[in-house]
């Protein structure tokens, strides 16, 4: 593993992005617009006695969900067209290591994942009214750590993915149990035991909670951090095992 | 003479099929060495197993001194694709610049790469939108960029027009003039005479090792081609 290839890896994909100004926009912006439908949908809707506005809870938690599935779907496209295009097969026999290319990928679409989680975080709680009592620095960092997860996995799905239509697919097998079981729709306190310990080794679990900790508490909280780690720690076993399931000699 | 490249007892299955039934060949150092024979004889799959991509079932393939696929060959190995396979969505001064520093490379490399292969005008293009032949060339000038000692070449003149195909077996014979051993495969016999020496493969089977001038001398014709029908005859009557 050589620092110069990633980061060559890294610039070669944020330039293939820049060539591709409607990927570009549509990173930036759609989060914010969709963002902007679900504060119009409970904007007139009371919130329920006792209990902070939906859209506060909803709308925080979307902040992570949002840039997890959107890296998820690029990256893992964006590996089978290396696949298929013969690139990957013709970089295999170059110096580069197969962890070199992945970690390029991870910085390119984390640095993306950066922008989109800013304009994003700002749109929220300035357009939107998004009540959030820490840091929006904190909330960016964890859509970060979340978009690199997404990433990770992708890649890892796009290693068992021989076609597009299968890479597709796999965004509903990865992504929705674990939109499903991360707390939003049902709290984790009322799922059956079994469903609540699936969620537990689901690592946007860590991410719904890392920014619920964000959205309730001023200071950055021990259980925020050990959250982020869990997300971090996630993406980096995703990505090594991404790796490892990588071939170099196919038949 | 040393040899860039020994194969032996190579056996390669794809599929059910077996495309390498256990080939044994070699490949002269500082040379151009023309791999020859009809689609689907197997050469593609035998420049990959020298690259170290291709999974082999049994045999041996050492590449300057290592087995192929070692990782200190991989900055000494150039492989260039049958279809161009460089990043569409990028100009061709950015492809070159990646490739080059991939190999320990800078942009002066990357920009002496571009203009080996005449792309000095295209330089700030997208590949997507250069014509066939020229993304054929924006693939073999990333690999020229690392300046390897054995470049491995897929029919690299496939869809060049004439004047472009000389052009290039002149750069492949200069390349060797100056130490690099070149393997070149090709379906065109037309383009065996211009080689140093010739593999001819068919259905995974050397039928003949020889050079061009050989080649002619056994069959008793000039025509490359009839040479090659000359041998496989003679073989088949052989078996019969």
């Amino acid at each position: 593993m050589t620092a110069t290839l990633t980061a060559a890896t890294g610039g070669r994909v944020l330039r293939q992005l820049r060539h591709d100004p409607r990927t570009l926009a549509m990173l930036t912006v759609l989060p914010g617009l969709l963002l902007g439908l679900l504060y119009l949908l409970w904007r007139d809707v009371p919130a329920p006695p006792g209990q902070q506005p939906v859209f506060d809870r909803v709308g925080l938690t979307m902040l992570g969900i949002f840039p997890f599935v959107v890296m998820f779907l690029v990256t893992s496209i964006a590996m089978l067209r290396e696949r298929t295009s013969g690139t990957l097969e013709r970089l295999l026999t170059t110096p580069l290591s197969r962890l070199d290319l992945l970690l390029g990928y991870g910085a390119a679409f984390g640095v993306a994942a950066g922008v989109q989680a800013v304009v994003t975080v700002t749109v929220a709680t300035t357009l939107y009214d998004l009540d959030v009592a820490g840091s929006p620095g904190l909330v960016v960092l964890i859509a970060v750590v979340d978009a690199v997860l997404g990433v990770a996995l992708g890649l890892l799905a796009s290693a068992f993915a021989r076609s597009e239509f299968q890479a597709v697919q796999f965004m509903p097998v990865v992504v929705l149990p674990q939109f499903f079981l991360c707390g939003l729709l049902v709290p984790r306190e009322q799922m059956a035991g079994w469903l609540q310990a699936i969620s537990d080794v689901l690592p946007l679990t860590y991410a719904v909670e890392a920014l619920q900790e964000v959205g309730a508490s001023e200071t950055a909280t021990a259980t925020m951090w050990r959250d982020v780690a869990v997300v971090a720690g996630a993406a980096l076993l995703a990505l090594a095992l991404a790796a490892a399931t990588l071939r170099r000699r196919t038949s | 003479m040393d040899d860039a490249v020994t194969v032996r007892d190579l056996v390669v299955d794809r599929g059910a099929r077996r495309v390498l039934p256990g080939l044994t060949c070699a490949v002269p150092a500082g040379r151009v060495t023309g791999l020859l024979g009809p689609s689907g004889s197997g050469k593609s799959t035998l420049l990959r197993a020298v690259v170290g991509v291709q999974r082999v079932r049994s045999g041996e393939v050492v590449v300057l001194g290592r087995p192929a696929g070692s990782p200190a060959l991989r900055s000494r190995v150039g492989y260039v694709t049958q279809e161009p396979s460089v990043y569409a969505d990028l100009t061709v001064r950015e492809n070159l610049r990646y490739f080059a520093a991939l190999y320990g490379r800078g942009a002066a490399a990357a920009d002496a790469a571009i203009a080996d292969v005449g792309l000095r005008d295209a330089a700030g293009q997208l590949v997507r939108d250069l014509s066939g032949g020229q993304r054929g060339r924006v693939s073999l000038a990333s690999a020229l960029v690392g300046e390897p000692e054995l470049l491995v070449l897929d029919e690299p003149t496939v869809g060049l027009d004439p004047v472009l195909r000389a052009e290039l077996w002149e750069r492949f014979a200069a390349l060797a003039a100056a130490g690099t051993t070149l393997i070149v495969s090709s379906h065109v016999m037309d383009e065996a005479r211009r080689c140093d020496r010739l593999l001819l493969l068919r259905e995974g089977e050397l039928l003949s090792d020889s050079t061009p001038e050989q080649l002619r001398a056994e069959s008793g014709t000039d025509d490359l081609e009839e040479s090659f029908l000359h041998l496989i005859r003679t073989r088949q009557g052989v078996a019969a």
